[in-house]
């Protein structure tokens, strides 16, 4: 467990003035015998976006587990706001101001949106046993909440299950801003989206940043995280393979970095081989460009 | 009933590609993408719906089978069997909308009621002793249902199945061990019998009507319940550990000691059915309840309780109990065998879980 706090910065990251809201020094996780994640080092700034790519199984899930309080690190250290911490419990996470919105656990799908937008912090009038919700003013927050995040709900009594994903997503982002994160975790939010829905999603990732936010965006399509990253940190089995500012990247060298250049080219190679249907492929690339400029306009 | 309007399917016509919340702008008091519910959208969607229709069903069959059935005093005899099962129903719903359901209630509300006789007589002691002892002893057994389910993670099914048999057996082997026989000693002549029997056991007179207390227990724990599940904290924590413990948990909300808290309402619930059934007589077959805590978990069901947890009401629960009172009675009144009744229940359980299966789906749909 050291203490050196220069050192670690990565290659090309200049760290602020102030302490960063979080930082991981070396971070690495066992459980027993295997290693889920190892010397993994990366900072969190207020209104900056830190993409942590990976494929299946690269170690961003332990990643994040751990700086939600959902599981400890064993190795390495991990500093909020400059302090080191561990967190034993998702409540602590949550109360050093750090929320997480997972993909698929966000919500309560058949509890009514303003329900699950207050759930764990629901306000209350009246004392005693006649402590009760105020369901009025937990209704127009939700209502004036989401509105500000430029979500426009029909009703915010309807089920949260009624949404869409994109949706979805959305409230759960809107919640945690609404109550005080100053780290917001996203979770492959935009991995069971189609492109208009991720889209939006990534426009809501882009506003929690101009609010101050500082966003750790955990994706495995560099499509969506080169648009709205001010960093990029790329796991692979549990390994960090890099870590870049945004200005010393491209786009392409992301998607070859995580992919494993040689194993893309041997796949497209493959493909060419089966059917060598280039004019649809090119085809498919030239819509997956435009759905990623998309969200920046 | 006051409760807000728990998920109503409302219909969007926009959902999918263009449904992507976009424009602030349009955050408007009157959305043009609201249509108005109707009466009957709002209606279909209460998880009460199912069992208030075959109550009304139920009641104008047997209105027409035993014409009887419609006089005041055989209401009230509706309401008091409608009642000794409604009273476990409401800890029971609450239970199955927190996503666990308890095997045990049926032989625990007779443990409650051989803990206070047995006490009593045991060490000669007032009654109301015995009563204490058995409001221990029913939260103690919500208690350790729940700490146990919680820390083996076992589905609920295998602990309170294990539970239900362990209270049988104790029931069973204790009473012989203490009292020698197989049912509980009388206390009829033991101090302060009388005033429990006046709290637990005794009738009010409305009206020229004869009506059971635990009548009016039955209705004041329903109103206690539905305040609890939609005005408070604690029931907004109900809904969020059956309709998905996980996001719960993620959120802050005390998964543990809400699923413990719900074992130990049910343990409560028996409690109160226990002293009635003791109070009613004065000694309690230690054989007895085994089988009733499905009529329990019927009853929620009827009412809508969905059996995955995450929906459903206490009210619900109630019209449930009141079929139930009205068939049991019904089928007396109207001189027909008894033997029927057992059927009877099944159908009306198919029936109330089709319907509920399809408001759910309404709901769910994306």
């Amino acid at each position: 467990m050291t203490t050196v706090s220069t050192q670690n910065t990565p290659t090309g990251a200049t760290t602020d003035t102030a302490a960063p809201l979080v930082e991981l020094a070396d971070v690495g996780k066992r459980y027993g015998n295997i290693i889920a994640l190892r010397e993994v080092t990366m900072t969190v700034d207020a209104g900056k976006v830190t993409c942590v790519l990976g494929d299946n199984g690269a170690g961003k899930s332990t990643l994040i587990k751990i700086i939600a309080g959902l599981h400890q690190h064993t190795d390495g250290t991990l500093r909020v706001g400059g302090e080191e911490t561990t967190f034993t419990s998702p409540r602590q996470a949550l109360d050093a101001g750090i929320a997480t919105v997972y993909q698929d656990l966000a919500v309560v799908p058949l509890m009514p949106v303003w329900r699950n937008f207050f759930l764990g912090s629901e306000l209350t009038t009246g004392f005693g046993p006649f402590k009760r919700l105020d369901v009025a003013r937990m209704k127009e927050t939700t209502k004036a909440e989401l509105a500000d995040m430029g979500i426009d709900l029909r009703d915010v009594d309807q089920p949260i299950g009624t949404l869409s994903g994109g949706e979805r997503q959305c409230v759960a982002i809107a919640r945690a801003v609404h109550f005080g994160a100053k780290v917001l975790i996203l979770d492959e939010p935009t991995a069971a989206l189609g492109v208009k829905q991720s889209g939006v999603v990534l426009r809501y990732i882009l506003q929690a940043k101009e609010r101050g936010l500082g966003v750790v965006f955990i994706t495995h399509n560099p499509h969506h995280a080169y648009p709205v990253g001010d960093r990029f940190l790329l796991l692979k089995r549990g390994r960090s393979i890099g870590y870049y500012e945004k200005k010393d990247i491209l786009l392409g060298d992301l998607t070859a970095q995580m992919a494993g250049g040689a194993e893309l080219e041997e796949l497209t190679h493959e493909l060419e081989q089966l059917g060598g249907h280039t004019s649809q492929m090119q085809q498919v690339q030239a819509g997956m460009a435009e759905s990623q400029a998309r969200p920046r306009a | 009933m006051t409760s807000t309007r728990t998920p109503a399917a409302a219909p969007a016509p926009d959902r999918g590609s263009s449904g992507a919340p976009s424009t602030p702008t349009a955050a408007a008091p009157a959305d043009e993408r609201i249509q108005t519910k109707g009466l009957l959208g709002t209606f279909l969607a209460r998880p009460e719906i199912g069992a208030l229709v075959g109550a009304i069903v139920v009641a104008l069959f047997f209105a027409v089978a035993a014409p009887s059935i419609t006089q005041a005093q055989s209401i009230s005899t509706v309401l008091y069997g409608a009642s000794t099962i409604g009273i476990m129903v409401v800890g029971v719903s609450l239970l199955m909308i927190g996503g666990e359901f308890d095997l045990s209630t049926g032989v625990a509300v007779i443990t409650s009621a051989l803990a206070a006789s047995m006490f009593s007589w045991f060490f000669a002691v007032n009654v109301w002793v015995g009563v204490g002892i058995a409001l221990l002893t029913s939260l103690a057994i919500g208690l350790i249902n729940g700490w146990l389910l919680m820390r083996t993670k076992l589905p609920s099914f295998i602990v309170t199945l294990s539970t239900f048999l362990m209270l049988t057996g104790l029931n069973l082997a204790l009473t012989r061990l203490i009292g020698g026989s197989v049912s509980s000693p009388s206390i009829s002549t033991m101090d302060g019998f009388a005033s429990a029997k006046a709290i637990f056991a005794s009738s009010v007179t409305i009206a020229g009507v004869n009506v059971r207390i635990t009548v009016f227990y039955w209705i004041a724990l329903v109103a206690v319940a539905t305040f609890i599940l939609l005005k408070t904290r604690i029931g907004n924590w109900i809904f969020a550990v059956g309709g998905d413990e996980n996001a719960a948990r993620a959120v802050g909300v005390p998964v543990a000691k809400t699923k413990i808290g719900l074992f130990m309402g049910v343990g409560l619930c028996g409690w109160l059915l226990g002293m009635h059934n003791l109070f009613a007589f004065d000694s309690v077959q230690s054989g007895e309840g085994v089988g009733n805590e499905f009529l329990y978990i019927i009853g929620a069901v009827i009412g809508g309780c969905l059996l995955t947890g995450g929906f459903g009401s206490a009210i619900g629960g109630a019209l449930g109990a009141l079929i139930f009172g009205i068939a049991s009675r019904g089928i007396v009144y109207a001189e027909w065998n008894p033997d029927w009744f057992k059927f009877f229940l099944g159908l009306m359980l198919l029936l109330a879980t089709i319907v509920n299966m399809y408001v759910r789906k309404r709901v769910e749909r994306k």
